[in-house]
């Protein structure tokens, strides 16, 4: 610092000089931009833009200056101080943001290692495709029906039409509860829920019946004494074999894809007449391996046609055992087995995967089938 | 049903070259289960020649009879080596040439073998397919040297195999399916019961008795048979294509004719009959010893054929040993009768022995084909084994049809498709029925058309499944899943989103599967339906529990390699009744409300159960660390998760209560009402079950669980106010429950305190002998303004206050 200007002597203290302002600033702005890291550009800071910095120390130099110079010089060095700051600002941000990203390079991991430390469960496919058709049939209108698999006698068979000694009732099939008179079996169908629901309920009646059923096979590839069976039920007037056709080929083209549609073969049951086989068209090939050796087709055989349940409407008798008047109402009703429509699905070609329970099965359907 | 397409064409004025899949496929169409259509001679190809052996030159150097035969094919005579022995210089027989191919690939060479040139093969019916004969070749009654033998083998032919539905009895004989071809195609047919020219009833009868069991019984006496008859070529053919093993002319035309005409026949030696034959119910411990070299002790509902000894034939079913035909045979009494369809099931079933007979009665015969049947049989003895006719026993008790009354305007109402009146009488009438107005008379072989919904179902099936057209499905009333529904399918699924694969298991088990969870002899768990025909008898019970079924299928699945398990199944048990008796309500009605009540309660409670089951560790290790063990809080923790979905908060207390481990086992229960059990199983039953160390398991009654759940669920009050945190250290005897202080804590504090969470546990040197720490999070909040520090403190107070009351003391 100079000395007072104590006779107000006009002369301008070197500091000030346009020149010496603008080395200041050249130096400041060569300071910053070296500076390659915040540390550096502290020090750049205190350096240039700091109490002891000469342009500090010229700015101090405006107060002694006549009121007539304060004005120009107190603009050069202002613009002076704003530049340098300016830049300081300008390289903290730079600074910053590669700094930054200096963080988050090193902070990287390698995402593909597998984090499978909690276990992930997973819904058997037996349960999640009764839902799935249950769901289906409950967007018509039908209500859902569950109940015992320890049956009576009467609702498994005699309210079915299927007296003492008809064939379907041998003891080759029925697993008998205490003694063969006992009254009560494994009810080995759901067709039961149709007398349970027609004894509590009068038409209109529509209820889709999923649930387990027993029979006394041997468990090997492709019959199992424990298996599932979904039936659906509707009473109510008017109804006939068109409506049965039509809720069954609606059924097949929810589960299985636009178009697929249901064949009907005359058969035997006891407790529906007319009573019908279900055949599935091929949602595999949709009928195009027929007669194509080039198009052999897996799931049909090449066949066309997969066998899928039975159906018929239901037997007037059945309806009387109810105390359903069937000059009044008519009824249809249908039965599918689970395990069957799943392995032709699903493609699987061994029913013991399906009940032995491995954790790797019910695993590979996850959340839904 | 076996049936042959050449025969059914008998009958059946089938249009030119239709073939078997052709026929098999409208058969289809009209209701018959075609299964099989078999080509037969389909796998042999080449020259099957039928041949004389003109001479036989036995080979006796060998082990084995060896014989090298001279054999004339017409224009040419070769020289075959033959190792049967069932067949003399003379005999007609079928030879393969070299060049031809027999079935499984067999090709047919000139060879040499046994020190001479084989110049074909002469075949058994075995190495045709034509039967399982091993024993002998194939020695023709008929034919002409050198012509193709398959026409006379039926070889040219197919089979339709057909499974007959109990409806359909008629169709287990080549007439009723026949009938179905014709009816199939709309063309005639040719009753083949039309054929038969009655024979004469007069003549020397055996003397019959009828008691019991049948509406129609016919007996015809023939005598002077040829024991030494051979069945025909064409009989012997047929019964082979029909899966009949031809045994002797007099067995073989009863089997041709049941399947021709669909009667049972039963042969008897007359000779071996001692008197009067009697149809009855069987003297109580009378027994028989049937064909089939069975003893059976005869039951008091089955029905007899006797005779002054007793039994000689379970009547609709099986004849017996004592009078059976033998080579020996030349006079025989010939029954056809009408057995009641009931009554042969029921003694089929009691039996459990099913025979061509009895599948035939029970399905129902033909009540008018006795006597035709009768008849046609006799006259092929007569024509073949060259038998007198003698006098016929004819007794008939038969009651007239009752007629079925029929709207015409039923087919059109339940097939849904408009179907004429006319239309439906003329399918009517061409499948049997005389039709007058709305009367409707059904023919003697349709027993099962009894009701206006039989004969809409003829209707239908001829009109065709395939006519029936298709629009939108039938709507239903309903609006969607039921609460219950919901909250079941909330539950169900739960423990899978928890991290929980589910399985399924079958409901059967063994006192021993209960013996191995260690349950007390008292357990309610032990009570249990046992069934009649388990299908494994080491496991009659049905389940009470399901932890075996869960723990077996661990066992299974870590010898499978996955030792980290984590388990649920749902499914219903079967609980306290031993014994099941219900009442069995008469069909047709409904049963009046106490009976049906009665058949309802009967029952034994159907709960349905949640069980899981733990093994190994809950997180496994991996590049983030160490593995986390499971252990007895994990079953807790999901057992309140799960029952959390439906909304209900599982209370935990400690309880003893097998199969867990008594210090570590927490009865689960809502509202005060006990849902199940959950924590750590006990080391016995682990190791039990080969299991690893600390495995732990829970099970949930649902259905209680479901009934606690609250309908709909009152919202809470979210404060926006700030929270205050205090932690509280308190210090309890060692068996004071971590529960018990924390709702002590929480009743306390009231209304302002929001939380208490444990979240430390101490005792060791710090805390006197038998005493614990036991360290408190509260946080406090107020729903309408910010708590002051005397507020705090009041709060704090109240909840030390409480918790003084179990004797916790603050930690210094
Ligand atoms: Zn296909």
């Amino acid at each position: 610092m100079s000395a007072p200007n104590k006779n107000f002597d006009p002369v301008m203290p070197a500091a000030l000089d346009p020149a010496n302002l603008q080395v200041a600033v050249d130096a400041a702005l060569v300071a910053i931009a070296a500076a390659a890291d915040l540390a550096a550009l502290k020090q750049a800071r205190i350096d240039h833009a700091g109490d002891r910095s000469p342009l500090a120390l010229a700015n101090r130099e405006i107060a002694a200056l006549p009121p007539s110079a304060k004005a120009a010089s107190g603009k050069a060095v202002g613009a002076a101080r704003g530049q340098v700051n300016q830049a300081l600002k300008a390289r903290e941000a730079d600074l910053k943001q590669a700094e930054r990203e200096r963080i988050l390079t090193a902070e990287r991991v390698d995402v593909t290692m597998l984090n499978d430390r909690e276990p992930i469960g997973a819904r058997h496919p037996i349960h999640t495709i009764s839902e799935h058709i249950a769901d289906a049939f409950v967007s018509i209108g039908y209500g859902v029906v569950e109940g015992p698999e320890l049956e009576s006698e009467w609702f498994n068979f005699d309210a079915l039409n299927i007296d003492r000694d008809h064939p379907a009732r041998t003891m080759q099939d029925t697993f008998f509860v205490g003694t063969p008179d006992s009254g009560a079996v494994l009810r080995t169908h759901t067709s039961p829920l149709q007398i349970r629901t027609m004894l509590n309920q009068q038409p209109p009646v529509y209820v889709v019946c999923p649930g387990r059923v027993y029979r006394t096979d041997e468990l090997d590839a492709t019959h199992t004494p424990v298996f599932h069976q979904v039936e659906g039920l509707a009473v109510d007037k008017g109804l006939s074999m068109v409506d049965l056709k039509s809720t069954l080929d609606w059924f097949a083209s929810t589960m299985f894809g636009e178009g697929i549609v249901t064949r009907l073969r005359p058969s035997y049951f006891p407790f529906t007449e007319p009573s019908a086989e279900v055949d599935l068209e091929c949602f595999a090939c949709r009928g195009e391996s027929v007669g194509d050796p080039d198009r052999s087709c897996r799931t049909c055989s090449s066949e066309g046609w997969i066998e899928w349940g039975g159906c018929g409407m239901v037997n007037p008798r059945v309806l009387q055992s109810c105390g359903i008047d069937p000059d009044v109402y008519t009824g249809f009703a249908f039965g599918m087995g689970i395990e069957r429509t799943l392995m032709f699905r699903h493609g699987i070609t061994d029913m013991r995967d399906l009940v032995e329970g491995d954790v790797r099965f019910t695993s590979a359907f996850g959340m839904d089938s | 049903m076996r049936a042959p397409l050449s025969w059914i064409k008998e009958y059946a004025a089938l249009p030119e070259g239709v073939s078997a899949r052709e026929l098999a496929d409208r058969l289809i169409a009209i209701g018959l289960e075609v299964e099989t259509v078999e080509e037969l001679g389909s796998a042999i190809t080449g020259p099957l020649l039928v041949g004389r052996v003109t001479q036989i030159e036995e080979l006796t150097e060998f082990k084995k009879p060896i014989r090298f035969c001279q054999v004339d094919l017409g224009d040419q005579t070769r020289g075959i080596i033959c190792g049967a022995t069932n067949f003399a210089e003379g005999d007609l027989i079928v030879a393969a040439l070299p060049g031809s191919v027999l079935p499984g690939g067999f090709e047919i060479s000139a060879r040499k073998t046994y020190g001479h040139v084989s110049d074909g093969m002469i075949c058994s019916g075995r190495e045709l397919g034509i039967n399982d004969e091993y024993d002998g070749i194939l020695v023709l009654a008929d034919g002409e040297v050198g012509q193709d033998a398959r026409p006379i083998l039926g070889l040219d032919d197919a089979v339709l195999d057909i499974a007959v539905t109990p409806d359909r009895g008629y169709c287990l004989s080549i007439r009723g399916i026949a009938r179905e071809a014709a009816l199939a195609y709309g063309v005639e047919f040719t009753d083949p019961a039309s054929l038969v020219s009655q024979l004469p009833a007069d003549g020397p009868q055996h003397p019959i008795d009828l008691r019991y069991g049948a509406d129609r019984f016919t007996a015809r006496a023939l005598s002077g048979i040829d024991p030494g008859a051979a069945s025909p070529d064409y009989m012997v053919r047929r019964l082979n294509q029909c899966g009949m093993r031809p045994v002797s002319l007099a067995v073989d035309i009863t089997n041709y004719v049941m399947l021709e005409l669909g009667q049972p026949l039963h042969a008897f030696d007359a000779d071996k009959v001692q008197g009067a034959i009697q149809i009855r119910r069987p003297d109580s411990s009378e027994q028989l010893e049937t064909l089939d070299h069975v003893k059976r002790i005869l039951d008091p509902d089955d029905v007899v054929i006797a005779d002054g000894s007793g039994a000689v034939a379970l009547a609709g079913v099986m004849g017996g040993l004592t009078t059976e035909i033998d080579e020996n045979s030349t006079n025989v009494v010939l029954e056809a009768a009408h057995f009641g369809a009931a009554q042969v099931a029921g003694t089929s079933r009691r039996h459990k022995l099913s025979s061509e007979a009895s599948k035939r009665f029970e399905r129902g015969v033909d009540s008018d084909l006795a006597r035709i049947a009768s008849d046609r049989a006799a006259a092929l003895f007569a024509e073949l084994a060259g038998a007198r006719v003698d006098g016929l026993v004819d007794i008939d008790h038969r009651q007239p049809v009752t007629a079925i009354s029929l709207p015409m305007d039923l087919p059109t109402r339940i097939v849904g498709v408009d179907i004429p009146a006319d239309r439906a009488r003329d399918i009517l009438t061409r499948i049997g029925c005389t039709i007058d107005g709305d009367r409707v008379d059904v023919p003697s072989w349709r027993p099962d058309l009894t009701a206006p919904i039989d004969l809409v179902e003829e209707v239908a099936r001829v009109v065709g499944y395939e006519t029936i057209p298709s629009r939108g499905p039938a709507m239903g009333t309903g609006v969607g899943l039921s609460t219950q529904d919901r909250l079941l399918r909330q539950v169900r699924r739960r423990p899978a989103e928890l991290g929980l694969v589910e399985v399924l298991s079958y409901p059967f088990l063994g006192a021993s599967d209960l013996d191995a969870l260690g349950l007390p002899d008292d357990d309610p768990r032990r009570t249990a339906v046992a069934l009649a025909n388990p299908l494994n008898d080491q496991q009659p019970l049905m389940r009470t529990t399901l932890l075996p079924g869960l723990l077996a299928i661990a066992r299974r699945n870590v010898s499978r390699g996955s030792e980290s398990l984590h388990l649920y199944e749902y499914g219903q048990v079967f609980r306290d009744l031993a014994e099941v008796s219900a009442p069995v309500a008469a069909a047709g009605s409904r049963p009046p409300e106490p009976v049906i009540q009665e058949m309802l309660s009967a029952l034994p409670r159907q709960p349905e159960h949640l069980g899981l089951v733990l093994c190994g560790d809950w997180s496994q290790a991996g590049w983030w660390g160490a593995a986390r063990p499971v252990d007895w809080s994990d079953a807790i923790r999901l057992a309140q998760a799960i029952a959390n979905a439906v909304g209900v908060t599982l209370e935990v207390e400690p309880d003893v209560h097998a199969p867990w481990h008594p210090g570590r086992c927490a009865r689960l229960s809502a509202d005060g009402v006990v849902v199940g059990h959950a924590g750590e199983l006990h080391p016995d039953v682990v190791s039990a079950y080969g299991l690893p160390a600390r495995s732990a398991a829970a099970e949930l009654d649902l259905s209680v669980v479901l009934g606690q759940a609250a309908p709909v669920v009152p919202a809470p009050e979210v404060s926006t106010f700030p929270v205050a945190k205090e932690d509280v250290a308190l210090v309890v005897d060692e068996v004071t429950s971590a529960e018990s202080l924390r709702r002590a804590l929480a009743d306390g504090g009231g209304e302002l305190l929001e939380s208490v969470r444990l979240f430390d546990v101490y005792s060791g040197p710090q805390v006197p002998e038998g005493k614990k720490s036991l360290a408190f999070a509260l946080r406090m909040r107020a729903t309408d303004r910010t708590l002051t520090d005397e507020d705090i403190a009041t709060v704090r107070g109240a909840a030390l206050a409480s918790a003084g009351q179990l004797g916790a003391e603050l930690r210094g």
